[in-house]
C-alpha cells in the first residue's frame, strides 16, 4: 500500500557562514561560553509542523508563492529531508524530477544519463536496457542520446527525465515546476502518459503554476504559504482562495468540454 | 487551517525513529543492494575521466609506472640497495598508498562533491561512498600492470631469499603466500568505506577538515615506509627491538594497512602482527562510523 505521512514536521535549515563552519568557533566557543547570538547558527525554518496523509490514488497539485516551501516540500516527501522535528513515513517506490540542470551529468551521453537515473530510482541495468528504446521513441531525441548531455536544451533535457521517469512505473511520482519547459507537441503527449501513470500507480504531488495542467492531473491541492500549509482541500476549492477567483470558469469558456473530472475533496 | 484530509490520519507516529542504529545499518545494507548503480557510475568516472584523451585511462598506468620508476632508482642508489629488489618495494608500496591517499582525501569530500545527487535523488547516502572506493579499486587495478610488468622484469631476484637493504631482516621470496593479497586488500578497502564515511560527514559539517588532511597526508607518505623501508630503521637503532625510534614506524597505522597488501605481493614475511593491529582498525572504525552514521546520516543532505 503506497501512502506518505507526515506528523508535524519540520524542516530547518542551519545557515553556516564561513566562520561557524569552522571546527575552530566551536571550540572557542565552548570553552568562552556564549556572548549573545555569536556562535548559534542561523536557522531558516523552510516548513513549519506539517501534517499529511497521502494514499494510492491521491493526486495532489501543489500551489504557493516562491519561497513557500513547495520544492522543499517535495523534497520532504521524497526522503531527502528527513524533518528535523515531527516524523515521516514513507512507503512505496519514489521517483522525484526536481531542478532538471542537477543530478545529471553534463559530460556524460543522453544515454547514460538514462541509464543512471534509472539506476537511481532501484531499477537494475537489465531492465534499464529494455527500456532505453522505449524511452528513446517517447522522447523524440534519436540520435541525440548519443551526445553529451550539456549538447541538450532544457526542453530535451525534460523530455528525458519524463521519458526515464514514466518508464520505470514509479509508486509515487513527484513534479517539480521544471517540466513546463517542453513544448505543447510534447506535453500532450507526456500528459497521456503521465495520466495513465498515474491511474496504474497511485500517487503524484505535482508542484505548477498553471491552472490547465492542475486541473488535468490532479483533483485535490496544497496551498502552500511560508512553510506552512495554508489549505488543503479539493483542487478548485484551493485554487479559487489562493487566486481569490474560480480560474475554472474562466478555463471552460476556453474548452467547453469539463476539464474537471471530480472534486476529490468531496 | 489544516488539512481536511488530517481527519483519517493514523494517530501514532512510526516506530522507526530517524536517529538509529536500525537506519543506520539499513543505509549501508541498502548501499550494498544498490552495487549496480555505484558499480556502474565508478567505471563511468574512470570513463569520464579520460574521454577525450586518445590513450585514456592507460594514462593512470602510465604515470604509476613512471613515478614507481624514478622513485626506485632514486632512493635505491640513495640507500645504496639493490634496484632489483628495491624497485619492486618502492612499487608496490606506491601502488598501494595511492589507494589509501586517494580514499581518504576523496573520502572526505564525497559528500560535498556529490551535492546534487544528494539533493535530487533519495539514496543511501553510503551509495556515493562506495561509488568512489569502487573508483579507487579500478585505480588500483590498473595500477596492478604496473606491478606485473615489474614481477616479470624482477622475478628472478624477488623468487629466492633476499635482503631489501644490508640491515633489513631477510624475506622468504615469493610463495604461495602471494594469495594473501587478496584478504590483505579486501580488508583494506572495508577500511576505506569507514573513514570515507566518518571523514566525509564530519568534513561535510565542518569544512576546514578537508584542507588539513590534504596537507596532513604528504606528511604521512614520508613518515610511512614506502620509499625507505623500515630496516632502514633497524641500522638507526643497531638492531634493538625496544629502542624508541622503532615506533616511527609501529605507531603508524597506515604502516600496517600498507604491510598487509605489500608483504604478500613481494614474498616478505607476513608478520601477523599487523594483520592483528588491522583488524582492531576495522571494528573500532566501523564502530565509530556507525555512530555517526546514526546520529548525523539524515543531516547529510541539510549541510551539504
Amino acid at each position: 500500500m503506497v501512502s506518505i505521512d507526515v506528523w508535524n514536521a519540520s524542516v530547518d535549515f542551519p545557515i553556516f557562514d564561513a566562520k561557524s563552519r569552522s571546527l575552530k568557533k566551536l571550540a572557542l566557543g565552548k570553552v568562552g561560553g556564549k556572548i549573545g547570538s555569536e556562535g548559534r547558527v542561523p536557522i531558516i525554518e523552510a516548513l513549519h509542523d506539517i501534517t499529511l496523509s497521502l494514499k494510492d490514488g491521491d493526486r495532489v497539485g501543489l500551489v504557493g508563492h516562491n519561497g513557500a516551501g513547495k520544492s522543499t516540500l517535495l523534497r520532504l516527501l521524497a526522503g531527502i529531508y528527513e524533518p528535523t522535528r515531527g516524523h515521516s513515513r514513507i512507503v512505496g517506490k519514489v521517483a522525484p524530477v526536481f531542478d532538471l540542470g542537477v543530478g545529471m551529468d553534463p559530460e556524460i551521453s543522453g544515454y547514460e544519463n538514462i541509464m543512471i537515473r534509472g539506476l537511481f530510482l532501484g531499477m537494475t541495468r537489465k531492465q534499464m536496457e529494455k527500456r532505453v528504446d522505449d524511452i528513446a521513441e517517447f522522447t523524440e531525441l534519436g540520435d541525440y542520446l548519443q551526445m553529451p548531455l550539456r549538447t541538450y536544451s532544457t526542453g530535451m533535457r525534460v523530455r528525458l527525465a519524463l521519458g526515464v521517469v514514466t518508464s520505470i512505473n514509479p509508486e509515487i511520482l513527484l513534479l517539480d515546476e521544471g517540466i513546463g519547459a517542453v513544448d505543447a507537441a510534447f506535453m500532450a503527449k507526456a500528459r497521456d502518459r503521465l495520466k495513465d501513470l498515474v491511474a496504474r500507480s497511485g500517487l503524484l504531488v505535482f508542484a505548477n503554476h498553471s491552472d490547465e495542467f492542475l486541473a488535468e492531473f490532479c483533483d485535490t491541492a496544497i496551498w502552500m504559504d511560508e512553510g506552512h500549509v495554508k489549505m488543503h482541500g479539493g483542487l478548485r476549492e484551493v485554487l479559487t482562495s489562493y487566486k481569490g477567483f474560480d480560474p475554472f470558469e474562466r478555463m471552460h469558456e476556453h474548452n467547453p468540454t469539463p476539464v474537471l473530472s471530480g472534486n476529490g475533496g468531496d | 487551517m489544516q488539512a481536511t484530509s488530517t481527519l483519517d490520519h493514523p494517530e501514532a507516529p512510526p516506530a522507526v525513529k530517524s536517529r538509529s542504529f536500525k537506519r543506520a545499518f539499513a543505509d549501508v545494507r541498502e548501499a550494498w543492494d544498490h552495487r549496480e548503480l555505484w558499480g556502474h557510475l565508478g567505471w563511468q568516472d574512470i570513463k569520464q575521466r579520460y574521454r577525450r584523451s586518445v590513450i585514456g585511462p592507460l594514462w593512470i598506468t602510465i604515470s604509476m609506472g613512471t613515478t614507481a620508476l624514478a622513485l626506485g632508482l632514486l632512493y635505491s642508489v640513495l640507500f645504496k640497495t639493490d634496484v632489483a629488489t628495491f624497485l619492486p618495494y618502492v612499487t608496490v608500496g606506491f601502488i598501494v598508498w595511492n589507494f589509501i591517499v586517494g580514499c581518504v582525501t576523496e573520502g572526505t569530500d564525497v559528500f560535498i562533491a556529490n551535492e546534487g545527487l544528494i539533493k535530487h535523488l533519495p539514496a543511501p547516502i553510503t551509495v556515493h561512498v562506495m561509488r568512489m572506493v569502487w573508483r579507487q579499486v579500478l585505480f588500483l587495478l590498473h595500477n596492478l600492470v604496473v606491478y606485473a610488468v615489474v614481477l616479470a622484469i624482477f622475478f628472478g631476484s624477488l623468487s629466492g631469499e633476499y635482503r631489501i637493504g644490508e640491515n633489513s631482516p631477510l624475506q622468504p621470496g615469493l610463495s604461495w603466500t602471494i594469495v594473501l593479497a587478496i584478504p590483505g586488500f579486501v580488508l583494506l578497502a572495508v577500511n576505506a568505506v569507514w573513514v570515507s564515511l566518518l571523514f566525509g560527514v564530519i568534513s561535510t559539517r565542518f569544512r576546514d577538515i578537508p584542507p588539513v588532511v590534504n596537507s596532513f597526508i604528504n606528511l604521512v607518505f614520508f613518515m610511512t615506509p614506502i620509499v625507505w623501508d623500515a630496516g632502514v630503521l633497524n641500522r638507526v637503532t643497531g638492531g634493538g627491538d625496544g629502542d624508541w625510534r622503532m615506533l616511527i614506524a609501529e605507531l603508524n597505522p597506515v604502516y600496517h594497512f600498507v604491510e598487509i597488501v605489500r608483504a604478500p605481493l613481494l614474498g616478505h614475511v607476513v608478520d601477523w602482527h599487523h594483520w592483528a593491529i588491522v583488524g582492531g582498525f576495522t571494528v573500532f572504525g566501523w564502530f565509530a562510523a556507525l555512530v555517526i552514521l546514526r546520529n548525523y546520516r539524515a543531516r547529510v543532505s541539510y549541510w551539504v
